[in-house]
């Protein structure tokens, strides 16, 4: 009997040591860089599940009555630099979207060239990686179409988004995003220029933004200034591929 | 004093190894699920209901801080429109520094207890996998080896002591002898409910937030009230699973501790006989897979 006190009293100690050590381990762990890329294979898993599940798959579209009654702006509603705010006032009649990298034929499209080609109009839910989300019509051009006119090379495996919006204070990194060719040519991947039937608002990225809508959120570049095709964004700012990328988050955003 | 306790009770071999292993994987998943969950839910402290969070509809449930004239932050958790101080707790509690700072659940209850985020999904996201790929093998394991026929199954006369069951679990009374040696019928209607419906469901409704899981069957997620819906569903059955873990481990504590988790850790659990087992060799090896 006292051999099992003993040993009942030794679980009960041993039961409170462990989590309270467990809970100051776990913080410990998070900022050890070996332990987040084992926990980052769970990225992996889940974007290689997801290929090989579907690769065409279309993101669901509503009606207009789940529409939400305004589309919420997130992140940055107006670019903190002097040129973009210029472009604004100006109407985007100098803007140009340059489209270079990995492509035979590099070119820029005016916002007017970019509406004339073949649009596309959706009712899609935006899903934020902090959980809330808004449903919004997007029109836009296809990006696919975009690129079929700049034809990408062979080794081109990856779109970056430069975007316009410095992130510190001081005018420096800048926003950008990138996604790999699938996502790249699927129908659904729109550069939008019109929210809600008007012209895209400047709190929503004004004059295009990315739609990526099998992605979260922060996937869905803002204030987009150049198009890159590339091999590998390695050397692109933080490395990651993206802004929210190079803080921690998944490059797969989609979950 | 060991004879005397040989003649009143018998060690039997109640949970394979298997079982073993894949009970403690669940007990870390479930944690790190729950906790770094939180976290999340910190980042977008409401719950909402329908196809997104701007339908012109409530949250049912939002947790926030707020300044008073003073300058002093109080934590406010809103369920239904009704409002709670919770201070200290929920909305508003203390960060490591001792400061009152905003945010949903405390950082005691959450992983990693500061807010971040993208660590936390982290976290959630391996955990998941881990998760379910523990219970796709139990699933699989508990057929094959018809523990799940033999063991969780109600039977008809479970059934028909259905009244007497809840009665005993009311009174604390516990069984002894051959009764102890399965489980009553509270217990595997609890199980089942777990393994079956709620576990699925929190999986399910986990899916239906990401974006990509959703273009699979455009729309399969409405069946459940849309995309915000499946994510108020995703944190309440989080809390019932809390509520199973809570009852579950009370019944730990008062049927015997040591014992209780010994079996789930040696397999061996100790059968108190009042009366003078029969053929109890016999019963003891019949146990033994």
């Amino acid at each position: 009997m006292t051999h099992e006190t003993g040993r009942r009293r030794f679980f009960t100690r041993a039961l409170a040591g462990i989590s309270a050590l467990s809970l100051a381990g776990c913080d410990k762990l998070s900022q050890s860089e070996s332990f987040t890329k084992l926990l980052s294979t769970g990225e992996s898993l889940s974007k290689n599940a997801h290929r090989l599940v579907s690769r065409k798959s279309m993101a669901q579209e509503f009606s207009e009555a789940d529409m939400s009654p305004s589309f919420r702006s997130n992140g940055t509603s107006m670019p903190n630099s002097v040129d973009y705010q210029v472009l604004v006032e100006t109407g985007f009649a100098d803007w140009a979207l340059e489209v270079s990298g990995l492509v035979a034929q590099p070119q820029k499209f005016t916002l007017a060239q970019l509406q004339a080609l073949p649009s596309r109009t959706q009712i899609t839910r935006h899903d934020c990686v902090e959980g809330w989300s808004a449903i919004g019509k997007w029109k836009g051009v296809r990006l696919h179409e975009v690129l079929s006119r700049v034809q990408p090379s062979e080794n081109a495996r990856y779109v970056v988004f430069h975007c316009a919006d410095p992130m510190e204070e001081d005018g420096t990194n800048h926003y950008y995003e990138s996604i790999d060719m699938e996502d790249a040519n699927h129908t659904q991947t729109l550069l939008a220029y019109e929210l809600n039937g008007e012209t895209l608002p400047v709190k929503n990225g004004a004059p295009i933004r990315l739609r990526v809508e099998r992605q979260l959120g922060y996937k869905q570049a803002k204030y987009i200034m150049r198009i890159e095709l590339v091999d590998s964004f390695e050397h692109i700012a933080g490395g990651k591929g993206g802004y929210w990328e190079d803080t921690g988050y998944e490059w797969y955003a989609g979950i | 004093m060991a004879s005397a306790l040989t003649a009143k009770s018998e060690l039997i071999y109640r949970h394979t190894i298997p079982i073993r292993i894949m009970h403690w994987t669940n007990v870390i998943c479930f944690t790190v699920l729950l906790m770094s969950g939180l976290n999340i839910f910190n980042a977008h402290p409401a719950l909402n209901l329908g196809k997104s969070s701007y339908n012109n509809l409530a949250p049912i449930l939002e947790l926030k801080a707020a300044k008073l004239q003073t300058g002093e932050l109080i934590g406010k958790t809103n369920i239904l429109g009704v409002e709670f101080n919770t201070t200290g707790v929920l909305g508003a509690s203390n960060n490591s520094n001792g400061e009152l700072i905003s945010r949903g659940f405390p950082s005691w209850a959450t992983i990693p207890g500061p807010q971040w985020l993208a660590m936390a999904r982290h976290w959630h996201f391996f955990f998941a996998w881990l998760f379910v790929i523990n219970g796709f093998c139990y699933l699989t394991y508990s057929f094959l080896t018809k523990h799940v026929q033999r063991d969780l199954l109600t039977t008809r006369s479970d059934r028909a002591s259905i009244w007497q069951s809840i009665k005993d679990h009311l009174h604390f009374r516990h069984a002894t002898g051959e009764e102890a040696k399965r489980y009553n019928v509270l217990q595997k209607i609890a199980y089942l409910s777990v393994i079956f419906i709620l576990l699925p469901l929190v999986i399910l409704m986990g899916w239906a937030m990401s974006p990509f899981m959703d273009s699979l069957i455009p729309g399969w997620v409405d069946l459940f009230g849309g995309r915000q819906t499946a994510r108020t569903i995703h944190f309440i059955v989080a809390w019932l699973l809390v509520a199973f873990v809570s009852i579950h481990v009370f019944e730990v504590i008062i049927t015997g501790l040591w014992n209780n988790i010994r079996s789930m850790i040696t397999g061996k659990y100790r059968v108190d006989t009042n009366q003078p087992i029969k053929k109890d060799n016999e019963k003891a090896a019949g146990e033994k897979p």
